[in-house]
């Protein structure tokens, strides 16, 4: 428990001024600009779109401006701003198929129909500092090719699809429930655990999903497909009865292929482990796709024995900005709690001395 | 409640041209009305308004529909000035820039009227879009692969 305290408010005030001060560095270097962040820190405003639950680039970047390049504090600024807009609209859900790529890659299959193309990724480089980098002006262009408009980008799961080894994706329009509205409850349905894990913290869903390859709950996953690219949102407003497209937004989507032994209903095929998030953030949508499948131990008739199979657990802990709120309450005053424990300490101190001397 | 929608033929053409009005840039967009010279004057039914749209993906990417995140939408409903019986203009663009909604309502409500210079400046925000995602493909192009496995000997 802590109590509220009065006074220190000449303190704050200066405190305030200090991060400012502390917020715009040397005042010999140039002041950063939004477009500069929306532009060239792309990664970091991504991150703190998917899990700031919001998408919107000049936004992300003003948070990760203001919080001096602290994400999860620019992730608890867009969660505050968040609250403070009414609900307009539902979209439609984004149709992935209908994806425009700019990445697209396959571990279980080379001849991906459609062709698998890099993108712009780290994988492929030596990760040495790049100095040339530290001088400015340094850029690389790449001649265009001549690409064949596609229509819609097959998925490599449709693959094993056709030949039945791969469990059936359940189609449904059902409405899903939203955790922004109602709070958390277990067990919780797929659609529920799929947003919290899409807003969750990437290093704690990172940190479960290298659990499973680990062995804590083997889920033996393949790379099924990732692809990075842009989507239409639409939505159907009241008043016009048809949808309508409001613009476009970048995601990434993972689809795991994981081995599944069979059960007592279900013969041994392959299943999968689901993962979308805002933005260009591939790791985020790997870890979301392993411990999503995880999670469906229970569907799956798996014993749970794991942390990342406990939903309770992984639901529990995922946001960053409530875990970050609750550890960090420990700096509020707890005078009056910390002043009872101590003088019960003393209290139990000296009765001890007191026994011991009897 | 369902979350989705049958293609709808009898509002295709008025679908296309909100597509366009969303997905064009802000500076495009002031180009197109400034091209369209002398506009009428609007009533706002609804004033410019900034919220959120909660946006759905689909379990496995077909499957059940889930919340994973919002974005900023702004909104905007127009009658125009001498014609307030006549349809009302609409505009619905994501991200919070009230004039690009307003923009997107006048230019919706004019369409509405079969005014033929606005029906070419759509298409021709709509080519300059055609060409950026073109540009992207290319570009993505470039880094397309050919893997081939070695054999074990």
């Amino acid at each position: 428990m802590y109590v509220a305290v009065k006074g220190g408010a000449k303190a704050i005030e200066a405190s305030h001024a200090l991060l400012d001060q502390a917020r715009r560095g040397d005042p010999a270097t140039p002041e950063l600009a939004l477009a500069q962040i929306a532009s060239q820190l792309t990664l970091s405003v991504d991150r703190v779109m998917a899990e700031g639950s919001l998408y919107d680039r000049e936004l992300a970047a003003l948070a990760v401006k203001q919080a001096r390049g602290d994400l999860v504090e620019a992730i608890f600024l867009l969660r505050a701003y968040r609250t403070t807009l009414p609900r307009l609209a539902e979209s439609l859900p984004v149709d992935t198929d209908a994806m425009r790529p700019i990445r697209r890659i396959s571990a279980a299959y080379k001849d991906l129909p459609g062709g698998q193309m890099l993108g712009p990724t780290f994988d492929y480089t030596h990760r040495l500092l790049d100095f040339a980098l530290a001088a400015e002006g340094k850029r690389k262009t790449v001649e265009p090719v001549a690409a064949e408009p596609q229509a819609d980008c097959p998925r490599a799961l449709d693959i094993l699809d056709r030949e039945g080894l791969i469990e059936k994706v359940a189609e449904s329009d059902a409405s899903p429930p939203d955790l922004t509205r109602d709070p958390l409850q277990f067990p919780a349905e797929r659609a529920l655990r799929l947003q919290n894990l899409a807003r969750g913290d990437e290093g704690f869903l990172l940190a479960l999903g290298y659990s499973t390859q680990r062995g804590y709950s083997s889920t033996h996953p393949f790379a099924g497909e990732i692809r990075i690219g842009d989507v239409d949102v639409e939505i159907v407003p009241e008043e016009l009865g048809f949808a309508v497209c409001i613009g476009e937004i970048r995601v990434t989507e993972c689809e795991m292929i994981n081995q599944f032994q069979g059960s007592r209903d279900l013969p041994a095929q392959f299943t999968r482990g689901y993962g979308l998030v805002f933005g260009e953030g591939e790791r985020k949508a790997m870890a979301m796709a392993l411990v999503d499948r995880s999670l469906r131990a229970g569907e799956l008739g798996e014993e749970r024995t794991s942390p990342a199979q406990d939903e309770e657990f992984v639901l529990s802990h995922a946001d960053n900005v409530e875990a970050s709120g609750f550890v960090q309450h420990l700096k509020l005053p707890h005078y009056v709690d910390f002043q009872s424990e101590l003088n019960l300490i003393r209290r139990i101190r000296a009765d001890q001395t007191r026994e011991a001397a009897e | 409640m369902t979350v989705s929608m049958p293609k709808d033929p009898a509002n295709a053409a008025r679908q296309r041209w909100m597509r366009v009005l969303a997905k064009a840039q802000p500076g495009e967009l002031a180009e197109a009305c400034a091209a369209l010279g002398a506009m009428p004057q609007v009533q706002f039914v609804r004033p410019p308004e900034t919220g959120l749209a909660l946006l759905r993906g689909r379990v496995g990417g077909r499957g059940a529909p889930f919340n994973f995140g919002e974005a900023t939408v702004t909104r905007c409903v127009v009658r125009l000035v001498g014609d307030e019986t006549g349809p009302m203009g609409f505009g619905y663009v994501m991200g919070r820039d009230k004039d690009r909604a307003e923009r997107a309502a006048l230019l919706d409500a004019i369409l509405q009227r079969g005014n033929a210079a606005a029906v070419r400046q759509i298409d021709k925000l709509e080519a300059a879009q055609t060409a950026r995602v073109a540009a992207q493909a290319a570009q993505a192009a470039t880094s397309k692969v050919d893997f081939f496995t070695l054999v074990r000997e």
